[in-house]
């Protein structure tokens, strides 16, 4: 993991050289500023991270706290890797990565692309696009439930008006087929912007003088989207796919309050389900060691999509 | 300047790409629109079919969000006539006000927590930032990373042992708790986001202060920390956002004393199931903040969200 594209912007500034004038030396100050911020995130993150590997082989119930706590091994992880409802909770997240990528991408690229087409005013429009990004997902997931209602809902209503069909026959969050799409549906009305911005500063990276020498040789436009554009931006889009599938993977608040994970378990990503583990049934050791192999799955493919993005970006 | 470029859009795309992007916009604000407007709805206006977009605007949602009402008896309300607006509007139910509701409490509870934890990120972040920035540390890359890594770990996965551990130290739904739990989900987004803008400072600066006798810290705080004042505030407005918008944590570890807004909007009920005008009175008081800080802050928009990964 040491070779991102993040840790290689930290090398582009190589710290100056300790120096000692008056007052305290550079190093004790350096350690000064910096313990602090270390100390926390090794009692809030780090410890609690080896407390979560720890209970992962226990049967630990945080509810029953006098219960004597025994080790069971790899019971815990066993049990989960061969339960048939969690592999089904795991497509579930797989889809709903899948789909809201593909919109976003899609769909913020194009955003993108359009907005560099530098047209008078595009700044206040690009900042109305971007606001759905900076709310409170809860809230939203809230909110989006109110306009999915079949009777009232602004949304059925709206899609009822262009197809003619009534606005009550469809039920968004209630149906099983459904409810998937409601969320994709929302997930993308929030983060669409997210890609668009990636995008928008792959595009504004690209030198102009690029397409110059491209028009000289006389490439078509056609030609030179697919032979500048694409390749120049590939890094960008990889880069918003991570983030946004980083981000997605332990998707949670908006779910909860848009299905709750429904109908029946439709919808259930695996942060909910999780969370019911933990929280509702209490089955502290089996729920910590479901957060370990979902933690080092995201770690996994993060890293592994790292690599080949610096190859991406290489070329 | 007037010179042909061939990198210039032509006018018709323009005004293609222009209509397109602004009708995505368009399209975009209608839930947000829709959420305000129900805001100002009755109760009988915001569940009526067709959907109204025109109707008599009212306060009734806004005062249901801040009130809890009791039912009273005819003679009661004979002879306490409503003494202002908001008395009068209850009134029109055979209500009166009873009290405060919990949301004043809990937005308070959001303020709090919020700027607590985004001033504690912003002056360990600006110090951390600073070391990383001017000092050799050691394993420098390594730290910055683990720093940025702690980002990635699902909320829930933490959350079990937070909730232990806080259990123990008697921190659990306490403000303190919560301040120092956003400080370290914050930190990370601080420390990255301030070094960019301290390495940006040029060193010559302090070098000088240095040399006119200054001590480091002198330098620092009197040299650096006025140059990097933008880039701390928009720092601090991007902690400011995130600790006001987390729900997990706060569903999870929180159950009242310190539990901030967004676990309790989506749970006020009124008289036949959700209170859908002051649920979205309650989204409109808490979105229009963070509405206001994106329109301030879109410069720096990019490098806010993904931690400077993308240089502008």
């Amino acid at each position: 993991m040491n070779d991102t594209p993040i840790s290689r912007a930290a090398n582009a500034t190589p710290p100056t050289v300790a120096r000692k004038i008056k007052g305290l030396s550079d190093r004790a100050i350096a350690w000064i500023f910096v313990g602090p911020t270390i100390f926390l995130l090794l009692a809030i993150n780090i410890f609690p991270l080896i407390w979560t590997i720890n209970l992962s082989f226990t049967n630990f119930r945080a509810n029953r706290l006098n219960r004597e706590v025994e080790y069971v091994g790899l019971r815990n992880y066993e049990r989960i890797l061969t339960d048939s409802d969690i592999w089904l909770n795991m497509q579930a997240t797989a889809h709903f990565l899948f789909w809201t990528i593909f919109f976003q991408v899609v769909i913020g690229f194009t955003l993108a692309y359009l907005i560099n087409k530098k047209f008078k005013g595009n700044d206040l429009w690009t900042t109305i696009i971007v606001l759905p990004m900076m709310l409170s997902p809860a809230v939203v997931g809230n909110f989006w439930k109110f306009l999915y209602q079949p009777q009232i809902g602004l949304f059925n209503y709206i899609i009822a008006f262009f197809t003619g069909k009534e606005p009550s026959s469809f039920e968004m969050l209630g149906s099983v087929d459904l409810a998937p799409w409601s969320i994709v549906i929302v997930d993308t009305w929030m983060w669409t912007p997210f890609v668009m911005l990636i995008c928008l500063a792959g595009l504004r990276s690209i030198p102009d003088y690029i397409y110059e020498a491209a028009e000289v040789d006389r490439a078509s436009k056609l030609r030179q989207f697919f032979t500048i554009t694409i390749p120049m931006i590939l890094p960008f889009l990889m880069l918003a796919i991570l983030f946004r599938g980083i981000e997605n993977f332990k998707m949670f608040d908006l779910v909860v309050q848009l299905t709750g994970g429904g109908p029946g378990s439709t919808t259930e990503l695996t942060s909910i389900n999780l969370k019911r583990e933990a929280f509702e049934k209490w089955r502290t050791g089996y729920a910590s060691a479901y957060a370990i192999i979902l933690f080092v799955t995201v770690f996994g493919l993060a890293s592994i999509y790292v690599k080949a993005l610096n190859k991406v970006k290489e070329r | 300047m007037s010179s042909f470029s061939v990198t210039e859009p032509s006018k018709s795309s323009k005004w293609f790409a222009g209509t397109l992007v602004i009708t995505y916009a368009l399209i975009t604000m209608i839930p947000l629109a829709w959420i305000m407007l129900t805001g100002f709805k009755s109760p009988s206006d915001a569940i009526s079919y067709p959907p109204k977009v025109f109707f008599e605007p009212t306060l009734e949602g806004y005062v249901n969000l801040f009130t809890t009402r009791t039912r009273q008896t005819d003679e009661f309300l004979a002879a306490n006539p409503p003494e202002n607006w908001y008395e009068d509007i209850v009134r029109q139910y055979d209500m009166v006000i009873a009290g405060p509701s919990k949301f004043g409490e809990r937005f308070l509870n959001s303020v709090i927590i919020g700027f607590g934890s985004t001033f504690l990120s912003i002056f360990l972040g600006t110090l951390a930032a600073y070391a990383f920035s001017r000092f050799k540390i050691p394993l420098a890359d390594d730290l910055l990373f683990f720093i940025l890594s702690t980002r990635m770990m699902p909320p829930i996965a933490v959350a079990i042992p937070i909730f232990l551990m806080y259990r123990q130290l008697g921190l659990s739904d306490t403000h303190l708790g919560m301040i120092l739990l956003y400080t370290a989900v914050n930190i990370s987004l601080a420390v990255w986001l301030l070094k960019g803008f301290i390495d940006e400072i040029p060193r010559e600066y302090e070098e000088a202060a240095l040399i006119d006798g200054y001590t480091r810290f002198q330098a620092f705080y009197k040299v650096v920390l006025p140059q990097a004042a933008t880039g701390i505030a928009s720092t601090a407005i991007f902690c400011l956002i995130f600790a006001w918008n987390e729900y997990a944590f706060a569903v999870l570890l929180t159950s009242g004393t310190a539990q901030t807004a967004p676990p309790f909007i989506p749970t006020i009920i009124g008289v036949g199931g959700l209170d859908w005008p002051a649920v979205a009175a309650g989204a409109t008081i808490f979105l229009l903040p963070v509405m206001i800080f994106t329109v301030a802050l879109r410069k720096h928009l990019l490098r806010g969200i993904t931690f400077g990964a993308v240089r502008k």
